[in-house]
């Protein structure tokens, strides 16, 4: 049984570091602070998130793994607040996405 | 091979990844161009450290990491919130500077 959970945590922190490199290279390949951003805020929750959900698993102790699955839960919430925080306040103070936006509601709406 | 010795791998390709992942985003950091991208990248650096630091409780063990890990998820959080309003502060103050030379 703890051999399995071992695999299953160790399985979980791969992934989620790589997911956490997904971010990062999205955040450095990517056209313009919104396409970034759309890196940052989805694959980097679930990189952040993955690896606690691993300590859940690998725990083995109820109060531990309850504060890990309520960290994700936090950092779920979190971070689409943030990012759309950063995104609204970026737009009005001005900075422009690039040409190859095709769609852009928050023009329309002025 | 059983399990602790894959968590042991495991825990070695994670700390490679995320170092890598970290390198990245402190180019992003250092590049810019612009202010909100150096904000979204410290997010991110934030968010890389977490990952990094519940690599480092389930190698040792100390399962008191966990609350550091959400205690720096909580400050970056508030931080970007706080750089979100200064973004949209300053560029009110250079609004209301430029009209006031334009009279």
């Amino acid at each position: 049984m703890t051999d399995i959970l071992a695999y299953l945590a160790g399985a979980l922190l791969i992934v989620g570091a790589f997911f956490s490199l997904a971010a990062a290279i999205g955040i450095l390949r990517l056209p313009d602070l919104y396409t970034r951003m759309h890196a940052a805020s989805k694959a980097g929750t679930l990189g952040s998130g993955l690896a606690f959900v691993a300590i859940a698993v690998f725990a083995l102790d109820g109060s531990v793994a309850l504060r890990a699955l309520a960290g994700f839960v936090f950092f779920l919430l979190t971070a689409p607040i943030s990012a759309h925080l950063l995104a609204k306040a970026a737009y009005a103070a001005g900075y422009r996405p690039t040409e190859m936006m095709k769609v852009n509601d928050l023009e329309k709406d002025k | 091979m059983s399990g602790l010795a894959f968590l042991e791998y495991a825990v070695a390709i994670s700390f490679v990844v995320l170092t890598l992942a970290m390198l990245l985003v402190i180019i992003r950091i250092v590049r810019g161009p612009t202010l909100p991208d150096r904000v979204l990248a410290l997010d991110m650096l934030v968010s890389v450290g977490i990952g990094f630091i519940a690599v480092i409780a389930i190698k040792t063990g100390y399962m008191l990491y966990l609350d550091i890990a959400i205690s720096l998820g909580l400050v970056g959080f508030l931080a970007t919130v706080a750089f979100a309003r200064y973004i949209l502060q300053r560029w009110e103050i250079r609004a209301n500077q430029s009209e006031s030379e334009g009279n």
